[in-house]
């Protein structure tokens, strides 16, 4: 039943360029895809490992500039600079999880931001490698295979070809015996930690893997905009991201982009009316936090079953980590 | 030696707004558990206030108590409507004070415009000093005066009143206080309301020196971030001497390395967390 949904949708994201009649509906569905790689790479931290961070958009800062810059003033090419993204993005990340990882709950949630705020001071402030304000611009698309990005519909298929990767790996990920551990660590650290866990590395190494995966969900940030501005590191725009997890229901694979298509959505159609964005944003987050806490997949699966399963209880337990939960035992 | 001099001053005066700041959000977590982020936009809110009333022709005092009035209610009704009804679950309390900075950083933004907005110091206080053949900004030397007085405000409060002494037995050890009637209830709210008022008061008072524009909350948060990790969670002293520290590597930093500043800023965070992570002065770890 779940797979056969897994495959209808697929076949659909598949046909999005053939109803949604001109360029605008799909790069409207590009940004969603984009937006929802963000928000599935933060999910892994903030829904799996119960670690709430609020610097992701300094991933994709990181990420984009660095490719950005390589590309404008060094001359690399795409696969050289794309790489060398990713690698200087990971082992970023691998040192913020040192400093972050000092703590866990609200204290890892302020260090984050903390550390996301240093690299919007960095992109903002140190004008001569990127440009101030203004950004980097100049960046192209790659052109794998000669296919030619530029175009709308072939950048449409080619996003929704990593996240495809991406969405996979993740399932797969999260399924894993190591999946299962990352869990333990949220829930019960002591006793995981007794059980013989490293509870340290095991949040670790999803800290890494989040940062891994937000550098590339950066890289294709940066190539459909083929821009980059201090803007895009703002604390709003990771309270975004973690907007579109909790929205739609972190610790869930569907979850984060359900959100993400929901966010992107209300974003656009918000802004064709009036430019106050920033503070609906702040609307929307206390709404959801207020009265959607467990995230809108798990309260649809509510209002449609009163009584559930066992299973679904399972997942719906899982699924809310924001709903009022006895004082969990903290390492 | 004059340089040297003078930016001791500055940093001083930076050191000393942000200990207005710094030292509400330390309380408030410290009582309530929870990371204020609308700090930095009460701040901001209580500027924007601060110049309206100076627009107005009220004189420089007058738009303190203003701003510091009218942050603190807004403080209060956003305990009382919203941080209430999430009581017991402080990440979702968190994520709430972030929506409610950005409501009021773009209410900020509408109703004031997007350009900066350089504020006066008070005729009573503009000028420079003289001494030690240097002339001293006269308002810097005000704010380093008010701020002590604003600690010692609060030290005062914390050790020898009553709602301090209950105050610190919450923050100590919450549940006890509770058991043994103290009103917690009334105390968050009066907590959180002192904490925005005293944000709205050091936006005021920072304007002559920082002056005001949109994303000024956006640059104060993280300062007061780093001032309560490096000081300590929950902490008046740890607040006091951390405000000082950041001020003065901050305003160093500036001058002799302006374009790694902010970077520099964070440096002692990453010491401090790696060797002490509950900060110079705190007991608390949250």
């Amino acid at each position: 039943m779940k797979r056969a949904a897994c495959v209808v949708l697929v076949a659909l994201l598949l046909f999005v360029p053939f109803f949604t009649g001109g360029t605008y509906y799909t790069n409207l569905a590009s940004q969603i895809l984009i937006s929802a790689l963000f928000a599935l790479s933060l999910n892994l931290l903030v829904g799996y490992a119960g670690l709430t961070s609020l610097g992701h958009a300094g991933y994709l800062g990181l990420s984009a500039y660095t490719c950005g810059w390589l590309m404008v003033n060094l001359g690399w090419g795409h696969l050289a600079s794309g790489a060398a993204a990713l690698a200087a993005t990971t082992v970023m990340a691998g040192i913020f999880g040192l400093i972050a990882l000092r703590a866990s709950g609200i204290s890892f949630l302020m260090i984050t931001l903390a550390l996301g705020q240093i690299l919007w001071g960095l992109a903002y402030r140190w004008t001569s490698v990127t440009g101030g304000d203004n950004g980097i611009s100049g960046l192209t698309r790659p052109a794998p295979f000669g296919i030619n990005l530029g175009d709308a519909n072939n950048f449409y298929y080619f996003t929704l070809l990593v996240f495809l990767a991406v969405w996979a790996a993740i399932a797969v990920w999260v399924r894993s015996p190591f999946g299962a551990s990352i869990r333990g660590t949220k829930d019960q650290p002591r006793r995981m930690s007794a059980l013989g866990f490293n509870v340290w590395l095991i949040r670790w190494i999803t800290f890494v893997a989040s940062g891994f995966l937000g550098a590339v969900a950066g890289l294709m940030y940066v190539y459909y905009h083929q821009f980059i501005s201090p803007h895009s590191l703002s604390l709003a725009n990771s309270a975004e991201m973690l907007l579109m997890v909790i929205a739609g229901g972190a610790g869930t694979l569907s979850g984060p982009v359900v959100g993400a298509a929901l966010v992107v959505l209300l974003k656009n159609v918000a802004s064709a009316y009036i430019d106050r964005w920033i503070m609906l944003l702040g609307f929307v987050f206390i709404f959801i936090v207020m009265f959607v806490p467990g995230g809108i997949v798990a309260g649809v699966a509510r209002l449609r079953r009163p009584t559930l399963t066992k299973g679904q209880a399972a997942v719906m337990h899982a699924a809310a980590p924001l709903g009022p939960t006895p004082p969990k035992e903290t390492l | 030696m004059s340089f040297w001099l003078i930016q001791s001053l500055n940093s001083l005066a930076l050191g000393g707004v942000l200990f207005t700041l710094a030292a509400g959000f330390s309380l408030i977590f410290g009582l309530m558990r929870i990371a204020n982020l609308s700090h930095g936009a009460y701040f901001m809110f209580g500027a924007y206030i601060g110049l309206a009333m100076l627009d107005r022709g009220y004189n420089f005092g007058v738009a303190v108590l203003v701003a510091g009035l009218a942050v603190g209610l807004l403080g209060g009704i956003v305990e009382r409507f919203v941080l209430r009804r999430l009581a017991g679950n402080s990440l979702s309390q968190v994520l709430a004070t972030l929506g409610v900075a950005f409501v009021i950083a773009d209410g900020s933004l509408w109703l004031w415009g997007g350009d900066p907005r350089p504020v006066n110091a008070p005729a009573l206080l503009s000028g420079g000093v003289q001494l030690l053949g240097l002339t001293f900004p006269l308002y810097r030397l005000a704010v380093v005066v008010f701020s002590a007085v604003i600690g010692l405000g609060l030290w005062l409060l914390l050790d020898k009143t009553k709602l301090g002494v209950m105050i610190r037995a919450s923050v100590d050890d919450r549940q006890m206080a509770q058991g043994i009637g103290v009103p917690a209830s009334k105390l968050f709210t009066i907590v959180f309301c002192l904490g925005a008022a005293l944000a709205g008061v050091g936006g005021v008072i920072a304007a002559p020196i920082l002056s005001v524009y949109p994303g000024l909350d956006a640059d104060m948060l993280p300062l007061a971030l780093v001032v309560v990790i490096l000081g300590g969670l929950g902490s008046l002293a740890g607040a006091f001497v951390g405000s000082f520290l950041i001020g003065f590597i901050y305003s160093f930093g500036q001058v002799l390395f302006p374009d790694l500043a902010y970077i520099i800023l964070f440096l002692p965070m990453v010491v401090i967390l790696a060797v002490r992570p509950r900060g110079l002065f705190g007991r608390i770890t949250a």
